[in-house]
């Protein structure tokens, strides 16, 4: 934020409430520690020191629901698991988001069956997607980059 | 009345009680013990796996795994598909062993089609299986050890996971789903700079695992919570089918690469590390050396990695190379043929097995002699490995039990299928 660029000689800073509030939740995102399938180990490089998340404030990966303001959905759903997984998004407090990360977890990817759900976006909805089989971590880590984008530009009206 | 009472306490609905009052104990069922739900979305349960557990204070008294999570039908989607176009299911069945899931499929064609793989095709195989071999165990270290409290492990283990996907990547273009082996040999050959990469790679990894056991061998903590728990006697691992470094580490000395070498195993020297004490500690152990086997292997490998093609000349099932394209007709009547049909193995059956880390991964292909197979089936080493589960964790504190998933080493992808 540049945040000792505006502060002048008096120690004050004036912003806008929204900015301050965006600024809040981009910077300080805490994913849900929900591993589904082959991506949650892409998850883990992404976390891992080589790609190292916690430069955009993610290090911290909550394992209850009640924690967590991000779902990353790494992995193919199935109809078993999609009851589970809508469970997990309900039980998440608001403002919530929602990554799709991955072939299977979009489309469902190579695997057009019986027992996938045709996209994660039939159960939760989505905000970015993130497309590749699995997705590198740099994919990952592009993905959430572009959903803090989109976080910090949003309005407080729509939430309200 | 008593039962009035237990569904009250059970906090439960008749048809759901109903549903699992064959497995759980009378016991419960009065409300002694409390049963505790466990995933399918739990930090230490290593995917999708759903534990219902029966707990007497915090000892658990049963526990019964519920599977499922993950089935993503992958064998029925590979009756839809032609030979070669299934191979890229098999990369997401047991997602640490990509390459491992490919050797099975390819060896299982190439069984039933009489195809010859050309001798550098084979040592490459060996040397990327065993590579992915580190890798899995690598994971395996990495998560149990933060299971259990160890978190900086899994900050180590990553770092060198790392390496591996690069030679992956380096060779085949993908990092994890590589599908770099094909029926019949390799997709293409190895670039220059492998050979150099990979004696990096084997030349630090075993100071690297000398750090490991550092950290680990003397820490009393580790040692308290692996010790002596979970123990799995010979007798058991027999008779539950439980296969790999499980088996090994309860004094079962079976291991496919040495038993029924495949791909060439039988030019290498490695011994099967194995263990008499059957407990988590002594998995660790073996797995650990089995760490230092496979660079062994590697190493080896690479010193006798022989010149020449790395796919068989059988046109009738690998397509010619590229550059025989402009000037051969019939190389592009294969060419065209093996891509738009693909190829139709003679009628049969066949079934491969192969060591994967978790233990004995078999394929199973039964061919109507069309283009497609029939069916295809998987003997995956998790599924049968989790079955020991509940015999290990009976008696142990619900802590234990967070190490015992660990050291099972199931991959639900795995398990599903």
């Amino acid at each position: 934020m540049g945040v000792e660029q505006k502060l002048g000689n008096l120690g004050v800073v004036t912003t806008k409430l929204e900015d301050l509030i965006n600024w809040g939740r981009y910077r300080s995102m805490y994913p849900l520690l929900m591993g589904i399938a082959c991506c949650a180990i892409e998850m883990m490089a992404a976390q891992a020191p080589h790609y190292d998340m916690s430069r955009f404030g993610m290090e911290l990966m909550r394992a209850s629901p009640r924690q967590s303001d991000l779902m990353i959905v790494a992995g193919r759903v199935t109809r078993k698991m999609a009851p589970v997984l809508r469970q997990l998004y309900e039980q998440m407090p608001d403002p919530k988001w929602v990554l799709s990360m991955g072939d299977c977890a979009s489309c469902s990817g190579v695997f057009n069956n019986y027992a996938l759900m045709q996209g994660v976006d039939e159960v939760v909805p989505v905000d970015v997607y993130v497309a590749g089989c699995p997705p590198r971590p740099e994919a990952l880590i592009h993905g959430v980059v572009t959903l803090h984008e989109m976080v910090r530009g949003e309005k407080l009206t729509d939430w309200a | 009345m008593s039962t009035e009472i237990s569904r009250t306490s059970l906090n439960l609905e008749p048809a759901a009680l109903d549903e699992i009052k064959h497995l759980i104990s009378n016991r419960a069922i009065e409300g002694e013990t409390v049963l505790l739900n466990m995933g399918p979305q739990h930090p230490a349960t290593h995917g999708v796996l759903r534990l219902l557990l029966e707990l007497d204070g915090e000892v658990v008294v049963n526990c019964i795994p519920d599977i499922g999570f993950l089935h993503t039908g992958i064998e029925k989607n590979m009756e839809a598909k032609t030979y070669v176009q299934a191979e890229v299911m098999t990369d997401r069945l047991d997602y640490l062993n990509n390459i491992g899931n490919n050797l099975v499929y390819c060896l299982a064609i190439e069984k039933l089609t009489d195809l010859d793989v050309p001798p550098r095709a084979q040592a490459i195989r060996v040397i990327l299986t065993e590579l992915q071999r580190i890798s899995s165990h690598l994971v395996w270290l990495g998560t149990h050890c933060l299971d259990l409290g160890a978190m900086s492990l899994f900050l180590y283990t990553f770092r060198e996971r790392e390496f591996i996907l690069d030679i992956f990547e380096m060779v085949s273009g993908q990092r994890m789903m590589t599908t770099y082996l094909r029926p019949g040999g390799l997709w293409r050959d190895i670039p220059v700079e492998f050979e150099g990469t990979v004696r990096e790679f084997t030349g630090l990894l075993p100071r690297r695992i000398q750090q490991y056991d550092d950290l680990l061998e003397k820490n009393r903590l580790f040692l308290e919570r692996t010790k002596g728990i979970g123990v799995l006697s010979t007798e058991d691992a027999l008779s539950w089918g439980v296969t790999g470094p499980m088996a090994r580490a309860s004094g079962v000395d079976h291991d496919l690469r040495k038993s029924i070498p495949y791909s060439g195993y039988e030019l290498y020297e490695f011994i099967v590390p194995t263990h008499t004490d059957g407990d988590t500690y002594a998995r660790y152990l073996v797995r650990m050396e089995e760490l230092r086997q496979s660079l062994r292997i590697v190493e080896q490998a690479l010193d006798k990695l022989p010149l020449g093609p790395v796919r068989s000349n059988n046109r009738k099932y690998v397509p010619p190379p590229r550059s025989e394209l402009s000037t051969s007709m019939e190389a592009v009547i294969h060419h065209f043929k093996l891509w738009t049909e693909g190829f139709s193995p003679p009628k049969g059956s066949v079934y491969v097995g192969v060591e994967s880390p978790r233990g004995e991964l078999g394929c199973f292909i039964e061919s109507d002699g069309g283009p497609k197979p029939y069916r295809v089936h998987m003997r995956t080493p998790s599924f049968t490995n989790l079955q020991i589960l509940p015999l290990l964790a009976k008696g142990h504190l619900v802590a234990d039990l967070i190490a015992l998933i660990g050291t099972v080493d199931i991959v639900l992808g795995d398990i599903d299928r």
